[in-house]
Protein backbone atom coordinates (compact mmCIF):
# COMPACT_ATOMS: atom_id res chain seq x y z
CA UNK A 1 0.00 0.00 0.00
CA UNK A 2 2.75 2.35 0.93
CA UNK A 3 5.42 1.18 -2.02
CA UNK A 4 3.36 3.05 -4.73
CA UNK A 5 3.32 6.23 -2.36
CA UNK A 6 7.33 6.35 -1.80
CA UNK A 7 7.95 5.58 -5.14
CA UNK A 8 5.49 8.82 -6.57
CA UNK A 9 7.20 11.25 -4.03
CA UNK A 10 10.47 10.53 -5.27
CA UNK A 11 9.76 11.77 -8.54
CA UNK A 12 8.95 15.15 -6.46
CA UNK A 13 11.97 15.52 -4.79
CA UNK A 14 11.38 13.61 -1.91
CA UNK A 15 13.57 11.22 -0.52
CA UNK A 16 12.74 7.84 0.72
CA UNK A 17 13.96 8.15 4.47
CA UNK A 18 11.60 10.35 5.64
CA UNK A 19 8.78 7.76 4.98
CA UNK A 20 9.81 4.65 6.51
CA UNK A 21 7.73 5.82 10.11
CA UNK A 22 9.71 2.59 11.63
CA UNK A 23 12.78 4.92 11.70
CA UNK A 24 13.08 6.05 14.87
CA UNK A 25 13.56 9.42 15.37
CA UNK A 26 17.01 9.46 16.94
CA UNK A 27 18.36 6.58 14.35
CA UNK A 28 21.02 9.27 13.61
CA UNK A 29 22.55 9.41 10.57
CA UNK A 30 21.57 7.17 7.79
CA UNK A 31 23.70 4.03 6.61
CA UNK A 32 26.45 5.87 4.63
CA UNK A 33 26.42 8.51 7.42
CA UNK A 34 25.61 11.44 5.58
CA UNK A 35 23.84 13.89 7.89
CA UNK A 36 20.33 15.44 6.85
CA UNK A 37 21.52 19.00 6.65
CA UNK A 38 25.13 19.54 7.56
CA UNK A 39 26.45 23.73 7.71
CA UNK A 40 30.39 23.56 7.56
CA UNK A 41 31.80 27.15 8.69
CA UNK A 42 29.36 28.96 7.46
CA UNK A 43 29.20 32.64 7.27
CA UNK A 44 26.71 35.52 6.11
CA UNK A 45 27.84 39.05 5.25
CA UNK A 46 25.20 41.66 4.25
CA UNK A 47 25.91 44.88 2.53
CA UNK A 48 24.29 47.70 3.71
CA UNK A 49 24.32 51.28 2.47
CA UNK A 50 27.62 52.25 5.06
CA UNK A 51 28.64 49.23 6.75
CA UNK A 52 29.29 45.34 6.06
CA UNK A 53 27.07 43.44 8.32
CA UNK A 54 28.38 39.57 9.78
CA UNK A 55 25.03 37.87 10.47
CA UNK A 56 26.54 34.59 10.95
CA UNK A 57 30.06 33.65 10.89
CA UNK A 58 31.89 30.52 11.89
CA UNK A 59 28.54 27.95 11.87
CA UNK A 60 29.33 24.24 11.79
CA UNK A 61 26.21 22.12 12.52
CA UNK A 62 25.46 18.77 12.02
CA UNK A 63 22.01 17.33 11.44
CA UNK A 64 21.57 13.40 11.66
CA UNK A 65 18.08 12.17 9.80
CA UNK A 66 15.21 12.30 12.47
CA UNK A 67 16.76 14.41 14.48
CA UNK A 68 14.91 17.54 16.43
CA UNK A 69 17.40 20.50 16.79
CA UNK A 70 15.94 23.51 18.30
CA UNK A 71 18.11 26.96 17.56
CA UNK A 72 17.86 29.99 20.58
CA UNK A 73 19.66 32.97 20.77
CA UNK A 74 18.98 36.75 21.01
CA UNK A 75 17.01 38.60 18.71
CA UNK A 76 19.27 39.66 15.49
CA UNK A 77 21.50 36.98 16.18
CA UNK A 78 21.01 35.04 12.65
CA UNK A 79 18.64 32.21 13.71
CA UNK A 80 16.10 32.64 10.81
CA UNK A 81 19.46 33.49 8.43
CA UNK A 82 20.78 29.84 9.27
CA UNK A 83 17.20 28.35 8.42
CA UNK A 84 17.05 30.59 4.87
CA UNK A 85 20.43 29.20 4.00
CA UNK A 86 19.41 25.66 4.77
CA UNK A 87 16.26 26.40 2.69
CA UNK A 88 18.42 27.75 -0.17
CA UNK A 89 16.76 30.77 0.14
CA UNK A 90 19.55 32.60 0.84
CA UNK A 91 23.47 32.72 -0.69
CA UNK A 92 25.90 32.07 2.36
CA UNK A 93 29.18 34.50 1.99
CA UNK A 94 31.90 31.73 2.56
CA UNK A 95 31.45 27.99 4.17
CA UNK A 96 28.97 24.90 2.58
CA UNK A 97 25.47 24.09 3.53
CA UNK A 98 24.69 20.83 2.51
CA UNK A 99 21.19 18.99 2.48
CA UNK A 100 21.49 15.36 2.28
CA UNK A 101 24.78 15.57 1.24
CA UNK A 102 24.13 17.83 -1.92
CA UNK A 103 25.49 21.48 -1.60
CA UNK A 104 22.29 24.28 -1.42
CA UNK A 105 22.91 26.51 -4.48
CA UNK A 106 19.31 27.75 -4.69
CA UNK A 107 15.84 27.23 -3.28
CA UNK A 108 15.80 23.36 -2.07
CA UNK A 109 12.39 22.18 -2.71
CA UNK A 110 12.97 18.62 -0.23
CA UNK A 111 12.21 20.92 2.48
CA UNK A 112 8.82 22.18 4.58
CA UNK A 113 8.96 25.62 5.57
CA UNK A 114 6.91 27.39 8.38
CA UNK A 115 6.98 31.00 8.82
CA UNK A 116 6.17 32.65 12.31
CA UNK A 117 3.17 34.05 10.12
CA UNK A 118 1.09 31.50 9.15
CA UNK A 119 1.67 33.15 5.56
CA UNK A 120 -1.85 31.65 4.33
CA UNK A 121 -3.38 33.33 0.71
CA UNK A 122 -6.78 34.43 2.32
CA UNK A 123 -8.56 33.40 -1.11
CA UNK A 124 -8.55 29.50 -0.38
CA UNK A 125 -10.00 27.77 2.03
CA UNK A 126 -7.83 25.75 4.69
CA UNK A 127 -7.63 22.88 2.70
CA UNK A 128 -7.09 24.33 -0.87
CA UNK A 129 -3.94 26.52 1.23
CA UNK A 130 -3.10 23.07 1.98
CA UNK A 131 -2.66 21.83 -1.33
CA UNK A 132 -1.32 24.75 -3.06
CA UNK A 133 2.20 22.76 -2.02
CA UNK A 134 0.74 19.96 -4.17
CA UNK A 135 -0.22 22.26 -7.27
CA UNK A 136 3.58 23.86 -7.07
CA UNK A 137 4.45 20.18 -7.30
CA UNK A 138 2.17 19.17 -9.69
CA UNK A 139 1.47 15.87 -7.50
CA UNK A 140 -1.12 13.32 -8.62
CA UNK A 141 -4.28 14.89 -7.19
CA UNK A 142 -5.84 11.92 -5.16
CA UNK A 143 -2.93 10.88 -3.65
CA UNK A 144 -2.41 14.72 -2.62
CA UNK A 145 -6.37 14.87 -1.11
CA UNK A 146 -5.88 11.63 0.78
CA UNK A 147 -2.36 12.99 2.41
CA UNK A 148 -4.30 16.42 3.19
CA UNK A 149 -6.99 14.48 4.36
CA UNK A 150 -4.58 12.44 6.93
CA UNK A 151 -2.66 15.87 7.92
CA UNK A 152 -5.89 17.80 8.79
CA UNK A 153 -6.78 15.15 11.21
CA UNK A 154 -3.13 14.39 12.60
CA UNK A 155 -2.96 18.35 12.98
CA UNK A 156 -7.01 18.34 14.63
CA UNK A 157 -8.29 20.52 11.80
CA UNK A 158 -10.80 18.14 11.55
CA UNK A 159 -14.37 20.31 10.92
CA UNK A 160 -12.15 23.60 9.57
CA UNK A 161 -11.05 22.27 6.33
CA UNK A 162 -13.52 24.19 4.33
CA UNK A 163 -13.02 27.55 6.59
CA UNK A 164 -10.91 30.43 5.67
CA UNK A 165 -8.15 31.85 6.84
CA UNK A 166 -9.74 35.28 8.14
CA UNK A 167 -12.40 32.59 9.90
CA UNK A 168 -9.55 30.89 11.53
CA UNK A 169 -7.70 31.81 14.85
CA UNK A 170 -3.99 32.17 14.99
CA UNK A 171 -3.33 28.68 16.66
CA UNK A 172 -5.90 27.14 13.57
CA UNK A 173 -3.91 29.20 11.13
CA UNK A 174 -0.54 27.66 12.42
CA UNK A 175 -1.84 24.04 11.80
CA UNK A 176 -3.03 24.63 8.14
CA UNK A 177 0.37 26.28 7.59
CA UNK A 178 2.07 23.14 9.25
CA UNK A 179 -0.08 20.66 6.98
CA UNK A 180 0.97 22.73 4.11
CA UNK A 181 4.52 22.05 5.28
CA UNK A 182 4.72 18.31 5.58
CA UNK A 183 1.93 17.86 2.31
CA UNK A 184 5.23 16.25 0.54
CA UNK A 185 6.70 14.73 3.41
CA UNK A 186 9.71 16.47 3.39
CA UNK A 187 12.60 14.85 4.68
CA UNK A 188 13.47 18.11 6.38
CA UNK A 189 11.16 20.54 8.10
CA UNK A 190 11.94 23.97 8.98
CA UNK A 191 10.23 25.91 11.56
CA UNK A 192 10.86 30.01 12.01
CA UNK A 193 9.39 30.68 15.33
CA UNK A 194 6.56 28.99 14.25
CA UNK A 195 4.38 29.51 17.39
CA UNK A 196 5.96 32.77 18.19
CA UNK A 197 2.27 34.71 17.59
CA UNK A 198 0.21 32.27 19.92
CA UNK A 199 -1.03 32.78 23.05
CA UNK A 200 0.64 30.50 26.08
CA UNK A 201 -1.92 28.05 26.03
CA UNK A 202 -2.34 27.69 21.93
CA UNK A 203 1.45 27.51 22.07
CA UNK A 204 1.49 24.62 24.67
CA UNK A 205 -0.82 23.27 22.68
CA UNK A 206 0.65 23.62 19.90
CA UNK A 207 4.22 22.18 21.12
CA UNK A 208 2.37 18.64 22.29
CA UNK A 209 1.11 18.41 18.94
CA UNK A 210 4.28 18.92 17.03
CA UNK A 211 6.12 16.44 19.21
CA UNK A 212 3.42 13.97 18.33
CA UNK A 213 3.93 14.96 14.87
CA UNK A 214 7.44 14.76 15.00
CA UNK A 215 7.52 11.10 16.52
CA UNK A 216 5.09 10.13 14.10
CA UNK A 217 6.26 11.08 10.69
CA UNK A 218 10.20 10.67 11.70
CA UNK A 219 11.29 14.04 9.94
CA UNK A 220 14.30 15.77 10.70
CA UNK A 221 13.49 19.20 12.32
CA UNK A 222 15.56 22.47 12.37
CA UNK A 223 13.24 24.71 15.10
CA UNK A 224 14.05 28.50 15.74
CA UNK A 225 12.59 29.91 18.76
CA UNK A 226 12.72 32.45 20.99
CA UNK A 227 11.53 30.29 23.62
CA UNK A 228 14.11 28.28 26.23
CA UNK A 229 11.43 26.20 27.66
CA UNK A 230 9.75 25.50 24.07
CA UNK A 231 13.68 24.59 22.58
CA UNK A 232 14.31 22.27 25.69
CA UNK A 233 10.60 20.51 25.35
CA UNK A 234 10.59 19.47 21.91
CA UNK A 235 14.30 19.04 20.63
CA UNK A 236 17.28 16.32 21.08
CA UNK A 237 19.90 19.47 20.93
CA UNK A 238 19.42 22.99 21.60
CA UNK A 239 21.76 24.68 19.68
CA UNK A 240 22.13 28.21 21.78
CA UNK A 241 23.68 31.38 19.43
CA UNK A 242 25.31 34.40 20.31
CA UNK A 243 24.61 37.79 19.44
CA UNK A 244 25.40 39.38 16.11
CA UNK A 245 27.72 38.35 14.35
CA UNK A 246 26.03 35.13 15.09
CA UNK A 247 27.90 32.50 15.89
CA UNK A 248 26.95 28.86 18.03
CA UNK A 249 28.08 29.08 21.34
CA UNK A 250 27.45 25.97 22.61
CA UNK A 251 24.85 23.08 21.54
CA UNK A 252 23.25 21.09 24.51
CA UNK A 253 21.85 17.64 24.79
CA UNK A 254 18.68 17.29 26.25
CA UNK A 255 18.70 13.87 27.15
CA UNK A 256 14.98 13.29 27.32
CA UNK A 257 13.23 10.23 25.64
CA UNK A 258 11.18 11.17 22.22
CA UNK A 259 7.94 10.74 23.90
CA UNK A 260 7.26 13.52 26.25
CA UNK A 261 4.38 14.35 28.39
CA UNK A 262 4.49 18.20 28.55
CA UNK A 263 3.89 18.59 32.18
CA UNK A 264 5.75 14.94 33.51
CA UNK A 265 8.65 16.76 30.77
CA UNK A 266 8.42 20.12 32.18
CA UNK A 267 9.10 18.85 35.82
CA UNK A 268 12.07 16.69 35.39
CA UNK A 269 15.27 17.01 36.21
CA UNK A 270 16.90 17.06 33.12
CA UNK A 271 14.38 19.56 32.09
CA UNK A 272 15.40 22.46 34.76
CA UNK A 273 18.95 21.11 34.06
CA UNK A 274 19.01 22.22 30.09
CA UNK A 275 16.56 25.06 31.24
CA UNK A 276 18.51 26.90 33.51
CA UNK A 277 21.67 26.33 31.72
CA UNK A 278 20.68 27.77 28.45
CA UNK A 279 19.57 30.91 30.37
CA UNK A 280 22.69 31.41 31.44
CA UNK A 281 24.32 31.25 28.47
CA UNK A 282 22.19 33.74 27.08
CA UNK A 283 22.24 36.04 30.01
CA UNK A 284 19.77 38.16 31.73
CA UNK A 285 18.92 39.70 28.65
CA UNK A 286 17.09 37.08 27.30
CA UNK A 287 13.17 38.08 27.89
CA UNK A 288 11.38 34.54 27.83
CA UNK A 289 8.42 33.04 29.13
CA UNK B 1 -5.64 5.60 15.84
CA UNK B 2 -3.64 7.08 18.37
CA UNK B 3 -5.31 10.57 17.51
CA UNK B 4 -8.31 10.05 19.37
CA UNK B 5 -6.27 10.14 22.82
CA UNK B 6 -4.17 12.99 21.94
CA UNK B 7 -5.17 16.52 23.29
CA UNK B 8 -6.88 17.51 20.72
CA UNK B 9 -7.84 21.33 19.22
CA UNK B 10 -10.81 21.55 21.21
CA UNK B 11 -10.47 24.16 23.13
CA UNK B 12 -9.46 26.41 20.10
CA UNK B 13 -12.70 26.11 18.35
CA UNK B 14 -14.10 28.28 20.61
CA UNK B 15 -12.26 30.78 19.13
CA UNK B 16 -12.76 30.51 15.51
CA UNK B 17 -14.92 33.10 14.19
CA UNK B 18 -18.30 31.51 13.07
CA UNK B 19 -19.31 32.30 9.50
CA UNK B 20 -22.11 34.53 10.10
CA UNK B 21 -24.09 35.66 6.68
CA UNK B 22 -26.45 38.18 7.25
CA UNK B 23 -29.98 37.75 6.37
CA UNK B 24 -32.15 39.90 4.11
CA UNK B 25 -33.52 41.74 6.30
CA UNK B 26 -30.46 42.32 8.25
CA UNK B 27 -29.12 43.74 5.52
CA UNK B 28 -31.52 45.66 4.15
CA UNK B 29 -31.41 47.55 7.65
CA UNK B 30 -27.93 48.20 7.44
CA UNK B 31 -28.26 49.30 4.39
CA UNK B 32 -30.72 51.60 5.17
CA UNK B 33 -28.45 52.69 8.58
CA UNK B 34 -25.55 53.38 6.27
CA UNK B 35 -27.03 55.74 3.81
CA UNK B 36 -29.96 57.23 4.95
CA UNK B 37 -27.40 60.46 5.48
CA UNK B 38 -26.62 60.98 1.57
CA UNK B 39 -29.75 60.42 0.49
CA UNK B 40 -31.00 62.88 3.04
CA UNK B 41 -28.79 65.39 2.35
CA UNK B 42 -29.20 64.83 -1.62
CA UNK B 43 -33.29 64.99 -1.51
CA UNK B 44 -32.58 68.42 0.70
CA UNK B 45 -30.55 69.55 -2.31
CA UNK B 46 -33.35 68.58 -4.86
CA UNK B 47 -35.64 70.66 -2.67
CA UNK B 48 -33.78 73.62 -2.90
CA UNK B 49 -33.14 73.11 -6.91
CA UNK B 50 -37.23 72.45 -6.68
CA UNK B 51 -38.05 75.89 -4.60
CA UNK B 52 -35.71 78.05 -5.86
CA UNK B 53 -36.84 77.25 -9.98
CA UNK B 54 -40.41 77.59 -8.07
CA UNK B 55 -39.88 80.47 -6.23
CA UNK B 56 -38.29 81.96 -9.74
CA UNK B 57 -35.33 83.34 -7.25
CA UNK B 58 -33.52 82.93 -10.68
CA UNK B 59 -34.53 83.15 -14.38
CA UNK B 60 -35.64 79.73 -15.68
CA UNK B 61 -33.39 79.72 -18.54
CA UNK B 62 -30.72 79.81 -16.10
CA UNK B 63 -31.88 77.18 -13.84
CA UNK B 64 -34.68 75.03 -15.48
CA UNK B 65 -36.86 73.47 -13.15
CA UNK B 66 -36.96 69.74 -11.71
CA UNK B 67 -40.28 69.17 -13.55
CA UNK B 68 -38.82 70.84 -16.94
CA UNK B 69 -35.69 68.61 -16.95
CA UNK B 70 -38.25 65.50 -16.11
CA UNK B 71 -40.25 66.42 -19.49
CA UNK B 72 -37.31 66.07 -21.38
CA UNK B 73 -36.35 63.20 -19.96
CA UNK B 74 -39.56 61.71 -20.86
CA UNK B 75 -40.42 63.66 -23.70
CA UNK B 76 -36.95 63.25 -25.55
CA UNK B 77 -36.50 59.63 -24.59
CA UNK B 78 -34.89 58.39 -27.45
CA UNK B 79 -33.26 61.19 -28.59
CA UNK B 80 -31.42 60.79 -25.19
CA UNK B 81 -30.80 57.18 -25.06
CA UNK B 82 -29.57 57.37 -28.25
CA UNK B 83 -26.57 59.53 -27.45
CA UNK B 84 -26.35 57.80 -24.29
CA UNK B 85 -25.82 55.08 -25.60
CA UNK B 86 -23.14 56.59 -27.53
CA UNK B 87 -21.32 58.04 -24.57
CA UNK B 88 -21.69 54.30 -22.87
CA UNK B 89 -20.12 52.49 -25.84
CA UNK B 90 -16.82 55.03 -25.88
CA UNK B 91 -16.82 54.36 -22.21
CA UNK B 92 -16.84 50.90 -21.76
CA UNK B 93 -14.41 50.34 -24.95
CA UNK B 94 -11.80 53.00 -23.21
CA UNK B 95 -12.19 51.27 -20.38
CA UNK B 96 -11.64 47.63 -20.97
CA UNK B 97 -8.73 48.86 -23.07
CA UNK B 98 -7.09 50.86 -20.65
CA UNK B 99 -7.50 48.10 -18.13
CA UNK B 100 -6.03 44.98 -20.38
CA UNK B 101 -2.92 47.86 -21.47
CA UNK B 102 -2.70 48.65 -18.03
CA UNK B 103 -2.74 45.43 -16.19
CA UNK B 104 0.06 44.03 -19.10
CA UNK B 105 2.15 47.31 -18.10
CA UNK B 106 2.04 46.81 -14.54
CA UNK B 107 3.29 42.88 -15.22
CA UNK B 108 6.02 44.30 -17.11
CA UNK B 109 7.48 46.99 -15.00
CA UNK B 110 6.88 44.77 -11.78
CA UNK B 111 9.13 42.01 -13.60
CA UNK B 112 11.50 43.61 -15.28
CA UNK B 113 13.60 46.47 -13.20
CA UNK B 114 15.20 48.23 -16.14
CA UNK B 115 11.63 48.23 -17.91
CA UNK B 116 10.04 49.80 -14.85
CA UNK B 117 13.00 52.36 -14.33
CA UNK B 118 12.52 53.36 -18.13
CA UNK B 119 8.94 53.67 -17.89
CA UNK B 120 7.26 54.76 -14.35
CA UNK B 121 9.26 58.13 -14.41
CA UNK B 122 7.93 58.70 -18.10
CA UNK B 123 4.72 57.57 -16.98
CA UNK B 124 4.14 59.58 -14.01
CA UNK B 125 5.32 62.42 -15.83
CA UNK B 126 2.75 61.98 -18.92
CA UNK B 127 0.49 62.58 -15.69
CA UNK B 128 0.98 65.95 -15.17
CA UNK B 129 -0.05 67.01 -18.87
CA UNK B 130 -3.38 67.87 -18.83
CA UNK B 131 -4.83 65.27 -21.61
CA UNK B 132 -8.06 67.43 -21.57
CA UNK B 133 -5.73 69.34 -23.53
CA UNK B 134 -4.61 66.56 -25.94
CA UNK B 135 -8.14 66.22 -27.14
CA UNK B 136 -8.30 68.81 -29.86
CA UNK B 137 -5.34 67.43 -30.99
CA UNK B 138 -6.69 64.01 -31.45
CA UNK B 139 -9.69 65.03 -33.13
CA UNK B 140 -7.64 66.81 -35.85
CA UNK B 141 -5.19 63.50 -36.24
CA UNK B 142 -8.12 61.08 -35.83
CA UNK B 143 -11.48 62.80 -37.09
CA UNK B 144 -14.81 63.48 -35.81
CA UNK B 145 -15.36 59.63 -35.41
CA UNK B 146 -15.60 57.60 -32.17
CA UNK B 147 -11.72 56.86 -32.22
CA UNK B 148 -10.46 60.10 -30.75
CA UNK B 149 -13.23 59.72 -27.59
CA UNK B 150 -12.06 56.03 -26.70
CA UNK B 151 -8.36 57.20 -27.02
CA UNK B 152 -8.94 59.90 -24.29
CA UNK B 153 -11.25 57.85 -22.16
CA UNK B 154 -7.95 55.47 -22.62
CA UNK B 155 -5.61 57.81 -21.17
CA UNK B 156 -7.39 59.38 -18.22
CA UNK B 157 -8.58 55.64 -16.94
CA UNK B 158 -4.67 54.01 -17.95
CA UNK B 159 -3.35 55.76 -14.86
CA UNK B 160 -4.89 54.70 -11.67
CA UNK B 161 -5.07 50.84 -13.53
CA UNK B 162 -1.36 51.31 -13.88
CA UNK B 163 -0.46 52.12 -10.51
CA UNK B 164 -2.84 50.61 -8.48
CA UNK B 165 -1.65 47.20 -10.47
CA UNK B 166 2.31 48.14 -9.46
CA UNK B 167 1.08 48.47 -6.10
CA UNK B 168 -0.98 45.26 -5.72
CA UNK B 169 1.76 43.13 -7.43
CA UNK B 170 4.22 44.69 -4.89
CA UNK B 171 2.58 44.26 -1.60
CA UNK B 172 2.21 40.58 -2.31
CA UNK B 173 3.83 38.67 0.97
CA UNK B 174 8.14 38.34 0.46
CA UNK B 175 7.37 35.61 2.67
CA UNK B 176 4.58 33.97 0.45
CA UNK B 177 7.36 34.52 -2.30
CA UNK B 178 9.87 32.05 -0.52
CA UNK B 179 7.66 29.50 0.38
CA UNK B 180 6.17 29.37 -3.24
CA UNK B 181 10.35 29.18 -4.08
CA UNK B 182 10.66 26.34 -1.72
CA UNK B 183 7.87 24.72 -3.36
CA UNK B 184 9.70 24.54 -6.44
CA UNK B 185 7.46 26.82 -8.11
CA UNK B 186 8.31 28.18 -11.51
CA UNK B 187 8.10 31.73 -12.11
CA UNK B 188 4.36 31.54 -13.40
CA UNK B 189 3.05 29.19 -11.20
CA UNK B 190 3.88 31.56 -8.44
CA UNK B 191 2.56 34.83 -10.84
CA UNK B 192 -0.82 32.59 -11.83
CA UNK B 193 -1.67 31.26 -8.17
CA UNK B 194 -0.22 33.85 -5.56
CA UNK B 195 0.89 37.21 -7.16
CA UNK B 196 -1.79 37.85 -9.42
CA UNK B 197 -4.69 36.97 -6.82
CA UNK B 198 -3.12 38.84 -4.26
CA UNK B 199 -3.15 41.78 -6.16
CA UNK B 200 -6.73 41.70 -7.22
CA UNK B 201 -7.70 43.65 -4.22
CA UNK B 202 -5.40 46.48 -5.21
CA UNK B 203 -6.60 46.75 -8.33
CA UNK B 204 -10.37 46.74 -8.04
CA UNK B 205 -9.70 50.03 -5.85
CA UNK B 206 -7.72 51.18 -8.87
CA UNK B 207 -10.71 50.52 -11.37
CA UNK B 208 -13.43 52.17 -9.69
CA UNK B 209 -11.51 55.39 -10.05
CA UNK B 210 -10.53 54.41 -13.50
CA UNK B 211 -14.16 53.97 -14.58
CA UNK B 212 -15.39 56.72 -13.85
CA UNK B 213 -12.67 58.70 -15.22
CA UNK B 214 -13.24 57.02 -18.57
CA UNK B 215 -16.75 58.51 -18.25
CA UNK B 216 -15.10 62.32 -18.09
CA UNK B 217 -12.60 60.80 -21.30
CA UNK B 218 -15.40 60.10 -23.58
CA UNK B 219 -17.48 63.43 -22.69
CA UNK B 220 -14.59 65.38 -23.17
CA UNK B 221 -13.78 63.81 -26.43
CA UNK B 222 -17.26 64.71 -27.20
CA UNK B 223 -16.80 68.49 -26.70
CA UNK B 224 -13.90 68.97 -28.98
CA UNK B 225 -15.91 67.76 -31.91
CA UNK B 226 -18.41 65.33 -32.17
CA UNK B 227 -22.03 64.76 -34.08
CA UNK B 228 -23.69 62.29 -31.46
CA UNK B 229 -23.20 61.66 -27.74
CA UNK B 230 -23.92 63.35 -24.75
CA UNK B 231 -21.03 65.73 -24.96
CA UNK B 232 -22.43 66.70 -28.05
CA UNK B 233 -25.98 67.00 -26.69
CA UNK B 234 -24.61 69.33 -24.05
CA UNK B 235 -23.41 71.74 -26.50
CA UNK B 236 -25.81 71.81 -28.84
CA UNK B 237 -28.31 72.66 -25.45
CA UNK B 238 -25.71 75.29 -24.48
CA UNK B 239 -26.08 76.87 -27.88
CA UNK B 240 -29.57 76.85 -27.70
CA UNK B 241 -29.81 77.63 -24.04
CA UNK B 242 -31.47 74.76 -23.56
CA UNK B 243 -31.12 74.49 -19.79
CA UNK B 244 -33.72 71.62 -19.39
CA UNK B 245 -32.07 69.66 -22.00
CA UNK B 246 -28.21 70.19 -20.76
CA UNK B 247 -29.38 69.12 -17.15
CA UNK B 248 -31.00 66.07 -18.38
CA UNK B 249 -27.81 65.72 -20.41
CA UNK B 250 -25.63 65.86 -16.70
CA UNK B 251 -28.04 63.79 -14.76
CA UNK B 252 -28.10 60.87 -17.63
CA UNK B 253 -24.16 61.27 -17.72
CA UNK B 254 -23.51 60.96 -13.85
CA UNK B 255 -25.96 58.00 -13.81
CA UNK B 256 -23.69 56.83 -16.39
CA UNK B 257 -20.62 57.04 -13.70
CA UNK B 258 -22.60 55.81 -10.72
CA UNK B 259 -23.97 52.57 -12.51
CA UNK B 260 -20.39 52.07 -14.04
CA UNK B 261 -19.20 52.32 -10.33
CA UNK B 262 -21.51 50.32 -9.17
CA UNK B 263 -21.00 47.12 -11.84
CA UNK B 264 -17.46 47.26 -11.08
CA UNK B 265 -18.26 47.07 -7.05
CA UNK B 266 -20.56 43.73 -8.30
CA UNK B 267 -18.08 42.22 -9.86
CA UNK B 268 -15.18 42.73 -7.04
CA UNK B 269 -18.06 41.17 -4.56
CA UNK B 270 -18.43 38.20 -7.09
CA UNK B 271 -14.30 37.59 -8.07
CA UNK B 272 -13.52 38.65 -4.47
CA UNK B 273 -15.84 37.33 -1.92
CA UNK B 274 -12.88 36.73 0.58
CA UNK B 275 -11.66 40.06 0.49
CA UNK B 276 -15.14 41.91 0.55
CA UNK B 277 -16.19 39.97 3.28
CA UNK B 278 -13.25 40.87 5.13
CA UNK B 279 -13.56 44.90 4.01
CA UNK B 280 -17.36 44.75 5.51
CA UNK B 281 -16.41 43.75 9.04
CA UNK B 282 -14.36 47.09 9.66
CA UNK B 283 -15.67 49.71 7.44
CA UNK B 284 -18.56 50.35 5.38
CA UNK B 285 -18.07 49.94 1.60
CA UNK B 286 -16.49 53.47 -0.17
CA UNK B 287 -19.66 53.33 -2.00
Amino acid sequence: MTMPREATLREHGVSKTSLSKDDGPRDGAGADGTAAVSLNDVAVRFRTKDRDVTALREVSLDVPMGEFVAIVGPSGCGKSTLLKLVAGLLKSSAGDVRLHGEQVDGPRPDIGYVFQRAALLEWRTARRNILLQAEMRRMPSAMARARADELIRMTGLGGFEDAYPHELSGGMQQRVALCRALLHEPPVLLMDEPFGALDALTREQMNMELNRIWRETGTTVLLVTHSISEAVYLANRVVVMSPRPGTITEIIDVGLPAERDYVETLARPEFREATTHIRELLGAASAED
Amino acid sequence: MSQSVMPGPTKEIAGVATRNRPGAGERFGKAVETSWRPVALLFACFVAWWAVAAAELVEPYLVPSPGATLDVLTGQTSYIWEHTWVTTYETLLGFVIAVVVGVLAAVVMVYSSTVEKTLYPILLFAQVVPKIAIAPLFVVWLGFGITPKVLIAVLIAFFPVVISMVTGLKAVDPEMLQLSATMGAKPWQTFVKIRFPASLPHLFSGLKVAVTLAVTGAVVGEFVGANEGLGYVILQANGNLDTPMLFAGLLVMSLIGVVLFVLVEIAEKLLLPWHASRRDNNVTTSF
